[in-house]
């Protein structure tokens, strides 16, 4: 798969319009979804209102109350850019996307037969509508093969530049609109409404326009805007018990500890956070339905794996030969080789492969063919007519048995049966009609997958090969891949038990898909990942999308999902660790006339109560621009237990969090000291 | 010294090792099993469900559950309010008190009702002896036994699974009372009386003294009431001076076994926990975070305490025994230290030694214990449910930082849950800040105060801490006994008890009805080192610096003062 291109975090392109956007966003309206920054955008605006009848009137700390009043502007402002920032990102790989789908002539079809299509723009088809799709034609939308087959380039959404094969009836129906078709035609009956194709729903979801609040959001934002309230209830009371001391703190200061007190910091972050996170996801071309589902692909705690293509190679490999009685061994395998060598499947290359090494020389074979025989979908035979006049073909074996018009034998049978039974693939190896020895196609396991098994157990995480293999062969290919447990001899409906088994006992499984007939336990999984290629109920099932259609995709969408929650975590018990720094550098700052010895609780030594609190209200505003590359980023995630987790984000973040503040608001005081502006 | 910490660790072995079987036990009372009482009790309780009609089988939704418990506890309010109000026509009166004012009246009936008693009159004074055991006593028991019913229920809909209701309020306040106040009360009654400790009906008698003058000497049915008082984290004394009277707490035995009974029920609901969610892990992780918050507190007391008052330091003043002021000389600092912490760190409120007398730090732990929320072993039942609100943020924070949907016990923990919690850490900032705020400036208010500077504040704050952490202890020199404060006082009480149970069954109903995941290696373990230092950083942060202002210019601003010789 070709990587979307990364967008730098210093990109000029994206940062220089979030600086302008940031402004729009400070309208109250907007402003309003977000309880911590809304508090802090009403405060910013009342010590405006403060600094200004100072100005006029005359009063104290004209120039420190101005100070405050334009930092807390400024810590809005930067919560702003920071989303901004991140939905600019989003934009910019939109419009990329948005390039591919201009509007396309579209030949409309009356009926699946009729014999004139009608020419229409791409943007009045509805869904039901049937179109002719030739020979370097775009798919003008999103829908399935009526009738037909054909290699379609879908470079423009996966990035992968090899055309793959799309046919009705099967489980590779659905194309997608702005892919084109490089071979042959189809015809397609449109499923998708205009502007609600999957390009549009992509669109919409890396430009957060269509962007839910996650569940776990949800709950972190009551959590931040309670803790708003309870320190607006520490703030407003304060002055009473001033009062009750004999001195009165001027109600900027009170701002500027409120301002500091609640969590702004992962207020400020939070909605850059979720769109970074789609935004990766994206990055890993996988369509979102709904946020619900990333999150949840965080918590999964059972994932499904396909054996075939997910665990194993899709395409099976040569693994043997298997000559018929009377059929010299070398003799079958030459035939083999030369009845493969137009076959360009992986299948067909790695027996050309096979072969080649049991000859133990580098035999060409080109040389003695008349006329090559391509392998094609439709015929599921490769093969060659050779110079001497002989035919060979190679192929499944029903197929092969029609071409040579015969009956197998009880041998051939007996051998067919005993290689698909222990789980490989038999293909038959023909000349003139007369069948020679059943080529034997085995899974290979994918290197490096044990590995992964192994980080996704630490995760917390079971796997489940599921394969229509017998157990037997299934139980060898699950040992050598390490997964935790298998199902065999899967059918849709076992595997809808499944599901239902283990969320009865409460874990969340995730699965992918892509036939029809997963559609229901698509739909029964708390995370289902619908192939791309996939039929449209599939695609309609599952609450993902991997336009790669790659199933080891649902490994990198767990690791999305539990990067995005880490993130917020981490910067909210770094925000709220942050708040004790922020009491020592203010509060003896305020109380000083009322009790002068409370100094004492000024560790940090700052030079005056006006440096002191002009400093923690800096250190504010600034440190959420210094968190926005890692909101973007996402706090590192590396797959190991959760107590190890634990530990480590806790010693970063919360004792971080405990530390940093003391140092930075020291630091930032004396350059305020320094500088002379309060 | 080293006495002193030898009966800290005696106590803390003593209490562990009591409130271990004692949860055990608790956890079968609840479960509905069989206990080694039945054969005496279950007829009794039989009886009583029929007679009351209650279908002990029959299980209860949160909001059935809540409502039964506000039903219950207004009825309770109700009739004793009528009694207090009633008391000169009622029997058992031999000094002829009067009536409480109407104010009066409503505190103390909010004050029993909600397991706070705070004692805004004097006993000996005020009460006859009809409203001490028919009204006072039996709301010791009743409100206690709410509190342990709502716990129950709570602690069910933690490990409950997929099920609707959370059991039956009148079963489980039947089987509280029935089961754990009764029996414990009898035995601790009796050895009081051992002790040396009233229990009679008898009119108070007049005494000369050696110096010739004239002393009335109070007794009544003290024994009974003081061991619930003390068992059901009460703290209503039977006088007003409390567990520092002699004929209270008559002995240094009396004293410690009194301290044992202040925290015993508290700690065994911490095994009761892990009883009954069959992980004694997660029970011994709470008991450890509770454990760490108390010794802090005792140790911020104690050599507060025993290092005596540097203002003192020039002066011809004997302090080899730390400060004495409002102290038993045959107390001494270590057991007022240990009593001060014990009975502020469960909501029991009883004292045996004055508060207000402590040096500044030393009444700054007291404080803070009450306003965490009451959760450093707490009420009987209460501290527990209130502990578990600070266990579900800190379950929801440490969950998103491993990157999954939190999860506590198999159960995840989700925007539901924590508004509900969050609901319930506004109670203990509204009750102490905003009440206290308005105390602080409202003259209304002010005249109560005895002191001036931050000694009042402290006061003040201490007062509203007290009685919406649902304690009930007094910082002494706060006159309570006005209309304003008696009206506020009581709304706070209120505000502590109902804001925090209501939310807390709603949390219990919502986490009953999910399902249980089995954890997992990325679930975090919610039982180790790593968790307990976690839990006791949120209840200090999240709790704590709320009210570090107040605080600062309260105790601590009295304390920077001292050091520097200033005095108010």
């Amino acid at each position: 798969m070709r990587k979307k291109p990364e967008i730098s975090l210093l990109d000029w392109r994206v940062t220089g319009p979030a600086l302008k956007v940031a402004f729009w966003k400070l309208n109250p309206r907007a402003m309003a979804r977000n309880p911590v920054m809304f508090v802090t955008l009403v405060v910013a605006a009342l010590s405006t209102l403060l600094f200004l009848r100072d100005l006029i009137v005359g009063g104290e700390n004209v120039a420190v109350s101005g100070q405050i009043a334009a930092w807390l502007w400024f810590t809005v402002y930067f919560a702003n850019v920071a989303e901004a920032m991140a939905e600019g990102r989003g934009k910019a790989r939109a419009d990329s996307l948005r390039a591919t789908q201009s509007e396309t002539p579209a030949r409309k079809l009356a009926s699946i037969d009729a014999p004139e299509p009608e020419m229409v723009s791409s943007r009045s088809l509805k869904p039901g509508d049937l179109v002719l799709v030739s020979v370097n034609d775009i798919v003008p939308a999103d829908g399935e093969i009526v009738e037909g087959i054909a290699s379609v380039d879908e470079s423009a959404i996966t990035g992968e530049s090899a055309p793959v094969i799309r046919e009705a009836g099967g489980d590779r129906s659905a194309v997608t609109g702005g892919t084109r078709v490089v071979s042959d035609w189809i015809k397609v009956r449109i499923t998708s409404k205009p502007g609600e194709s999957f390009l549009d729903r992509m669109i919409a979801m890396v430009e957060g326009a269509e962007r839910q609040k996650t569940p776990n959001e949800i709950a972190l934002n009551i959590l931040l805007a309670g803790m708003t309230i309870i320190f607006l209830i520490v703030v407003v009371t304060l002055q009473p018990f001033v009062i009750y001391s004999g001195a009165f703190v001027p109600v900027v200061f009170l701002i500027a500890l409120l301002v500091t007190l609640i969590p702004t910091t992962i207020g400020g972050l939070l909605s850059a956070i979720g769109i970074a996170g789609m935004d990766r996801l994206v990055k890993a071309n996988v369509i979102a339905k709904s946020g619900r589902a990333v999150e949840a692909a965080g918590d999964v705690d059972v994932l499904l794996l396909d054996k075939t293509g997910t665990i194993t190679f899709g395409a099976r490999q040569a693994d043997g030969f298997e000559p018929l009685p009377g059929v010299a061994a070398k003799d079958m395998t030459e035939a083999a080789l030369l009845a493969s060598l137009s076959d360009e499947t992986p299948e067909g290359r790695s027996i050309v492969d096979f072969a080649r090494k049991q000859l133990g020389r580098a035999l060409d074979g080109t040389e003695q063919v008349a006329e090559a025989i391509p392998f094609s979908a439709n015929t599921r035979i490769s093969g060659a007519d050779l110079k001497d006049g002989s035919q060979l073909r190679k192929g499944a074996s029903d197929a092969v048995l029609r071409w040579c018009g015969i009956d197998p034998s009880p041998q051939l049978r007996a051998l067919v049966e005993s290689i698909a039974k222990s789980g490989g693939t038999p293909l038959l190896v023909a000349r003139d009609k007369q069948v020679l020895g059943v080529i034997h196609l085995k899974d290979i396991v994918k290197p490096g997958i044990r590995e992964r098994f192994a980080e996704l157990r630490r995760m917390g995480v079971r796997t489940v090969m599921v394969t229509g293999d017998n157990p037997l062969t299934a139980a060898a290919i699950a040992a050598e891949a390490g997964v935790d447990d298998f199902l065999a001899e899967a059918t849709p409906e076992r595997k809808l038990e499944l599901i239902r088994k283990e969320q009865a006992e409460g874990k969340l499984v995730a699965m992918c898909g892509d036939g029809s007939n997963d559609a229901p336990a698509l739909a029964q999984a708390d995370v289902g990942v619908a192939m791309n290629t996939g039929t449209p109920a599939a695609k309609e099932a599952g609450n993902l999308i991997d336009l790669d259609s790659d199933p080891t995709k649902l490994i990198e969408i767990v690791l999305v999902g539990k990067q995005l929650l880490i993130s917020r975590g981490s910067l909210t018990t770094f925000s709220i660790a942050n708040d004790v720094a922020k009491y020592f550098a203010i509060l003896p700052a305020l109380f000083v006339t009322a009790y002068p010895a409370l100094d004492a609780l000024n560790v940090m030594g700052l030079g005056s109560p006006a440096s002191a609190i002009l400093s923690a209200v800096i250190f504010n505003a600034l440190i959420i621009i210094a968190l926005i590359p890692l909101a973007l980023r996402g706090v590192k995630y590396q797959p190991a237990t959760a107590a190890v987790l634990l530990r480590r984000n806790l010693l970063i973040y919360g004792l971080g969090g405990l530390i940093v503040p003391f140092l930075g608001i020291k630091v930032i005081d004396l350059i305020v000291n320094a500088a002379g502006i309060v | 010294m080293a006495p002193d910490i030898l009966q800290f660790i005696l106590y803390a072995v003593i209490v562990t090792a009591l409130a271990w079987p004692l949860g055990f036990y608790l956890a079968r009372v609840y479960e509905g099993g069989t206990t080694w009482l039945s054969p005496v009790l279950a007829p009794v309780e039989r009886t009583l469900f029929t007679l009351a009609g209650v279908r002990p089988d029959q299980g209860q939704h949160w909001t059935r559950y809540a409502l039964s418990v506000l039903a219950f506890s207004l009825g309770s309010w109700a009739l004793l309010y009528a009694i207090l109000r009633l008391q000169h026509l009622l029997p058992f009166n031999p000094q002829a008190l009067g009536p409480l004012s109407p104010d009066l009246a409503f505190n103390t009936a909010v004050s029993f009702t909600t397991n706070t008693n705070w004692q805004a009159y004097g006993g000996e004074t005020t009460m006859s002896y009809f409203s001490q055991m028919a009204g006072l006593t039996v709301q010791n028991f009743v409100s206690a036994g709410v509190g342990m019913a709502v716990c129950a229920a709570i602690i069910r809909g933690f490990f409950a699974r997929e099920q609707k209701t959370l059991g039956n309020f009148w079963v489980d306040l039947t089987r509280s009372v029935l089961y754990v106040l009764l029996p414990l009360s009898i035995v601790l009654t009796l050895f009081l009386v051992w002790q040396g400790v009233p229990q009679n009906l008898m009119a108070y008698v007049s005494a000369t003294t050696v110096e010739g003058a004239q002393q009335t000497i109070s007794q009544g049915p003290a024994a009974s009431q003081i061991a619930i008082k003390q068992l059901g984290t009460n703290g209503g004394g039977f006088w007003n001076a409390n567990s520092s009277v002699p004929y209270e707490n008559p002995t240094p035995l009396s004293n410690f076994i009194e301290m044992v009974a202040i925290l015993l029920i508290p700690a065994a609901f911490c095994f009761m926990f892990g009883k009954m969610v069959r992980d004694m892990r997660q029970g011994a992780a709470i008991f450890a975070t509770m454990g760490i918050l108390f010794l802090g507190a005792l140790v911020l007391t104690y050599s507060s305490e025993i290092g005596g008052n540097p203002a003192f330091a020039e002066l011809p003043v004997e302090q080899s025994a730390g400060n004495m002021e409002g102290k038993e000389v045959r107390f001494g600092v270590g057991n007022s230290a240990l009593w001060a912490t014990a009975t502020t760190a469960a909501s029991n409120g009883s004292v045996n030694s004055m508060h207000d007398s402590f040096m500044p730090l030393g009444a700054l732990a007291p404080m803070l214990l009450m306003q965490v929320g009451e959760v450093v072993f707490g009420g009987v039942g209460s501290g527990f449910y209130g502990m578990l609100s600070f266990v579900v943020l800190t379950v929801f924070l440490a969950g998103l930082m491993v990157g999954r949907t939190p999860e506590y016990l198999g159960k995840k923990i989700e925007a539901r849950e924590v508004k509900l919690s969050v609901i319930a850490f506004l109670v203990m900032p509204l009750g102490v800040l905003g009440l206290g705020a308005l105390a602080a400036v409202l003259p209304i208010s002010l005249s109560s105060l005895q002191e001036a500077g931050p000694h009042g504040l402290s006061e003040i704050i201490y007062a509203y801490s007290s009685a919406t952490g649902n304690n009930g202890s007094a910082f002494a020199g706060f006159g309570a006994n006005v209309p304003y404060h008696n009206t506020m006082q009581g709304i706070a009480m209120l505000l502590g008890r109902f804001v925090y149970i209501v939310p807390m069954l709603a949390v219990a109903g919502s986490l009953a009805a999910k399902k249980s995941a089995p954890a997992s290696s990325g679930t975090f373990p919610t039982h180790g080192p790593l968790f307990i230092t976690l839990l006791v950083a949120v209840i200090l942060i999240l709790g704590g610096l709320t009210f570090f202002p107040a605080l600062a210019l309260g105790p601590i601003a009295e304390h920077v003062s001292m050091l520097s010789g200033e005095t108010f």
